[in-house]
Order: structure tokens, then C-alpha cells, then sequence
């Protein structure tokens, strides 16, 4: 039985608490059991936030994310407080253009994204995160990688349906990105 | 009906509304804003009414007067905000009067901090304000529950006519999980006592809480107590979890029950017999099945975002028969399940 705690952290503003919504969202359209934490400090744009997700095929016990399977690190002050809390065995995915340098532990995988690199090439420069989040899904299956558009539909502002198509194109990108 | 993702402080809003409550008073207060913020875009689109009002205290006064003309009404507050309602809400009670006081809780005392907490259970359940009264107290531990037991609460202030608390907490607000919201929960009930306007057809209605004369008082008191004693027989609801076999039994309620259950789970694995008592109303409290418990298990654990509040309770409900021990943190930070279990492990070791 799959029980896959998700740890997203950066700075406010990179859409941590975004990219926690598209998995959420993703699972519950898989009829997984889901939990969707933010930090709710007093952060604002600049400040660090992080954001728990749990998607399970049995019920979520604490919602807390505290050893992590997968941490996603879209900057050096999360990777840093955060990689030795993930479990052994688990995966780290890092924007590598924000944070230039490699994990230190040797018993879990690391893949590193130049995510903002990619996104701003893309004309796209607020979409590292979905860049980073294409990778997750490529390689953890935490969350299957078809009916993406339906998910993200529930996720991005009805008011601007073409952001909807920008972040299927992140994903995209970030899916096939060659390490 | 499908599912939908929400956040807890959402899903009490969209489950207020759908019980009926057309009247919103609140003042922002993190971490419950969303529940303002719900209310302030959809009560205008359904006839009702959202007003942020000047502070905490009108607001409970507000409420106050639509309850007074029996339509359902609610408020909505976080720690130091709802200590301002305190004196609008025994005015409440002491008028016999049905609303729900909704407290995500956050770190206290004073203005604290704006992390989860549970340590306002004495507030909550003890009185609060003045005077000798009770509310019906409700701590949801799921998104799911805090739309299911905002309809509750409403249904037991109607019920009984006195006011019925949410007692949630940050985590729960800000959540989401996936909710089937109810539907069709509008359970009206009759309000002879409402101020309606008399249309020359019947006396007046009064709606009081000043008796000056003491036996009428006393009077009040002794009736009020009378149907706290109906209530208390009638409207306890727990959730026991492996609880059977227990040799060590968790009572935790909130955040701190998900949190335990893990706890449980992990100690399970390690062949450790623990087991949970979640209470759901927090008052009237599930007295009599601790009470049973303590014949089967070695001790209890009360697991709080607190220094020991409902531990009182868990104490005076198993009447001494077994060790109680408190595992807890507070100020806004959340025990972890390691730590549950550590307490669990020290009371099956006897290290207590």
C-alpha cells in the first residue's frame, strides 16, 4: 500500500504551495486519499514556505510532513534544513541553477533540474516550480502522469485558461529534461 | 456527490451555509480568516449577511441579536479573539440561546503566536465567561469533520438552545483534504421563544439574561442544569481506534489524534497494544467510556497541543484507577509521532 509523504520548500513566492495543490489535486482525481499542509507563517513573497502533501491509498494519519520520501528544494536554505529529514531511500529533486551544490547523503537519489534555467527560457519564468514538479512525476509515480490537464484545470484560475496550457508545457519540459 | 479539495476553514463555511446560517459576524484573525473570506464572497450572492464587524465584541453581539429572532448565526474567531467574545457569549447562554462560536486555535496566552495549539480546552469547556453554564463543545480532526460537525453544532443549539462551540485548530483550518460536503441539512426547528413580532396575536416574547431576584435566578440555573444533565446523557459522541485489545490507551482529540494514531500504528508494528479514545464533543465529555477503559488498560496517555488541560478530565473520569501521563507540546509547535510513541513505549515499560 502506497503512502507517499511529499515535502515541497523554497522561497514564497517560487509556488511551492502551487505545486503542493497540482499533486493534491492529481491525487484526488486518482481516488487517493490526500492531505494538503502549507506553512502559514508569517511569509510573504521572499520569505521561505514549504508545504506538506501526503497521497495515500489509506487514510492520512498526521498531516505533518516531517521525514519526507520525496523533498522537492527549489533553494539552498531548504535543501539545507531539510535533506537529512528525508527517509533512506527516498528522492530529492533540486532546481540546480538556485542551488549549486550536490547532497551530501549517499542513501538517497538526488536529481537536479536547472528548473528557473528552463522555465525562463521557455518565456515562462514564474513556472520553475511545474518544471521541477514534471520531474517528480516522471520519476516517483507518486502521482500518474495521464489526465495532468484535468487536474491542473481545477487548480489554475478559471479566469486564465491559458495559463492552464503554460503549465502543462512546464511539466512537459521538466518530464523530459536529460540529467 | 464527488468529492471536492477544500480547506478546513472553507469547508465550514460552504457546511454553515448549507445548514441554513444566513448570518456571518466575524473580525479576521489568522489562522481562521478564510472562513471571513468564504463568507464575505458567497453571502451576498444568497441573500445573506457577511458583516466584519468593529471588533470581536460587536460582532458576538450581532449574533446575539439575529439568534434573539431565531435565525441560525455564527462567528467565527481564533484564540484572542474568541477570549474577547467571552462576555457576549455568556449573555448567550445565560438567554438560553442557540449560535456557533467557531475557535481555530492558535498559541497562547496573550496574542501568542499564530501556529496550532489546543490550549484553550479549559476556556472551551470549563464556561469561558461568567457565570454557570456550559456549550456544547465540538473538535472536528478531519476537513470531512469540520463541515460534518458545523452542521451539528447547529442542529444542537437549535436542539437544546445554547450556544455550540467548534473547537479547531490551525492545522485543521489550513488544511485541505478531499470533502463530500452535506447536503440537505437544513433542519429547521420551531422557535415559539424567537422575538418575530407579535402581529398583536400573542404576548411579547422577552429575551434576558438579568434576573434581579435571586430565587428566579437560582431558578434559571437549576433548570439550565437540568438539560446540561439531558445533553450530557444524550449527545456524547467518541471515536475509539483499536481500543479492544488496548493495553495502552491514547486519548487525544484534533490534531493530536492524527498525530497519535500514527503513534498507535507504529507501536502496533513494534507488537505494543495501544489503542485510542478520540473525543468528538469535547463536552459533554465521553466520561463513561474511559471510565470503562481503566478496567482493561495499564494507564492512559492524554496527547494535547497544551500544558495539560483535558488530562484534568481523562483524571477525573477514570477515577484514579490507573496512571495518566501527559504527552505534549505547545506554543504552537506539534508533538511528533516519535514522540507518542516514546510515551506509549515508557508507559508499556512501566517507566511511568
Amino acid at each position: 500500500m502506497a503512502y507517499t509523504q511529499i515535502l515541497i520548500a523554497g522561497f514564497g513566492g517560487q509556488g511551492v504551495l502551487f505545486a503542493g495543490k497540482v499533486l493534491a489535486y492529481k491525487g484526488l482525481e486518482e481516488d487517493k486519499q490526500i492531505s494538503w499542509l502549507p506553512s502559514y507563517g508569517p511569509e510573504m513573497r521572499g520569505g521561505t514556505a514549504n508545504c506538506s502533501v501526503i497521497i495515500s491509498d489509506t487514510p492520512v494519519g498526521s498531516p505533518i510532513v516531517s521525514e519526507p520520501d520525496i523533498l522537492i528544494a527549489m533553494n539552498l536554505p531548504s535543501l539545507d534544513k531539510y535533506e537529512n529529514s528525508v527517509v533512506s531511500g527516498g528522492k530529492v529533486f533540486i532546481d540546480s541553477f538556485l542551488i549549486d551544490r550536490k547532497i551530501t547523503r549517499t542513501d538517497i537519489e538526488a536529481h537536479y533540474v536547472p528548473a528557473t534555467k528552463i522555465a525562463r527560457e521557455m518565456g515562462l519564468p514564474t513556472l520553475a516550480n511545474m518544471v521541477l514538479l514534471g520531474k517528480v512525476i516522471d520519476k516517483t509515480g507518486a502521482v500518474s502522469k495521464e489526465g495532468l490537464k484535468e487536474a491542473l484545470a481545477k487548480t489554475v484560475s478559471a479566469k486564465h485558461p491559458e495559463l492552464l496550457e503554460a503549465n502543462l508545457k512546464a511539466i512537459q519540459a521538466g518530464m523530459e529534461y536529460e540529467e | 456527490m464527488a468529492k471536492v479539495l477544500m480547506k478546513g476553514n472553507e469547508a465550514i463555511a460552504e457546511a454553515a451555509i448549507r445548514a441554513g446560517c444566513r448570518h456571518y459576524f466575524g473580525y479576521p484573525i489568522t489562522p481562521q480568516t478564510e472562513v471571513a473570506a468564504y463568507m464575505a464572497k458567497r453571502m451576498p450572492k444568497i441573500g445573506g449577511t457577511f458583516l466584519q464587524a468593529e471588533s470581536e465584541i460587536s460582532a458576538i453581539n450581532m449574533v446575539y441579536g439575529v439568534s434573539s429572532a431565531g435565525l441560525r448565526v455564527m462567528t467565527s474567531s481564533s484564540s484572542p479573539g474568541v477570549s474577547l467574545k467571552q462576555e457576549g457569549i455568556s449573555y448567550l447562554a445565560g438567554s438560553d440561546l442557540p449560535a456557533l462560536i467557531v475557535n481555530v486555535q492558535r498559541g497562547g496566552p496573550g496574542l501568542g503566536g499564530i501556529q496550532p495549539s489546543q490550549s484553550d480546552y479549559f476556556q472551551a469547556t470549563k464556561g469561558g465567561g461568567h457565570g454557570d453554564y456550559h456549550l456544547t463543545v465540538l473538535a472536528p480532526a478531519s476537513v470531512q469533520e469540520m463541515a460534518d460537525l458545523t452542521v451539528k453544532a447547529f442542529d444542537l443549539a437549535d436542539k437544546y438552545r445554547m450556544p455550540a462551540m467548534l473547537l479547531a485548530d490551525g492545522t485543521m483550518g489550513q488544511m485541505m483534504e478531499p470533502v463530500e460536503l452535506p447536503e440537505d441539512c437544513v433542519h429547521t426547528v420551531e422557535k415559539p421563544w424567537a422575538l418575530t413580532g407579535t402581529q398583536g396575536k400573542r404576548e411579547h416574547n422577552i429575551i434576558n439574561s438579568l434576573y434581579l431576584v435571586p430565587e428566579q435566578l437560582e431558578q434559571k440555573n437549576l433548570e439550565r442544569y437540568e438539560k446540561y444533565k439531558t445533553v450530557e446523557q444524550n449527545e456524547v459522541i467518541c471515536e475509539e481506534y483499536m481500543l479492544d485489545d488496548a493495553d495502552v490507551c491514547v486519548v487525544a482529540f484534533g490534531i493530536a489524534a492524527r498525530v497519535s494514531k500514527n503513534a498507535i500504528t507504529a507501536a502496533r508494528a513494534k507488537g505494543i497494544k495501544a489503542g485510542l479514545i478520540r473525543p468528538v464533543t469535547l463536552w459533554p465529555f465521553p466520561s463513561e467510556i474511559i471510565k470503562k477503559t481503566a478496567d482493561k488498560v495499564n494507564g492512559f496517555i492524554s496527547v494535547e497541543l497544551s500544558m495539560g488541560q483535558m488530562i484534568e478530565d481523562v483524571k477525573l473520569a477514570e477515577e484514579c484507577k490507573k496512571p495518566v501521563t501527559l504527552c505534549s507540546r505547545v506554543g504552537g509547535m506539534i508533538p511528533t509521532p516519535e514522540q507518542v510513541l516514546k510515551a506509549i513505549e515508557d508507559m508499556e515499560g512501566g517507566k511511568i
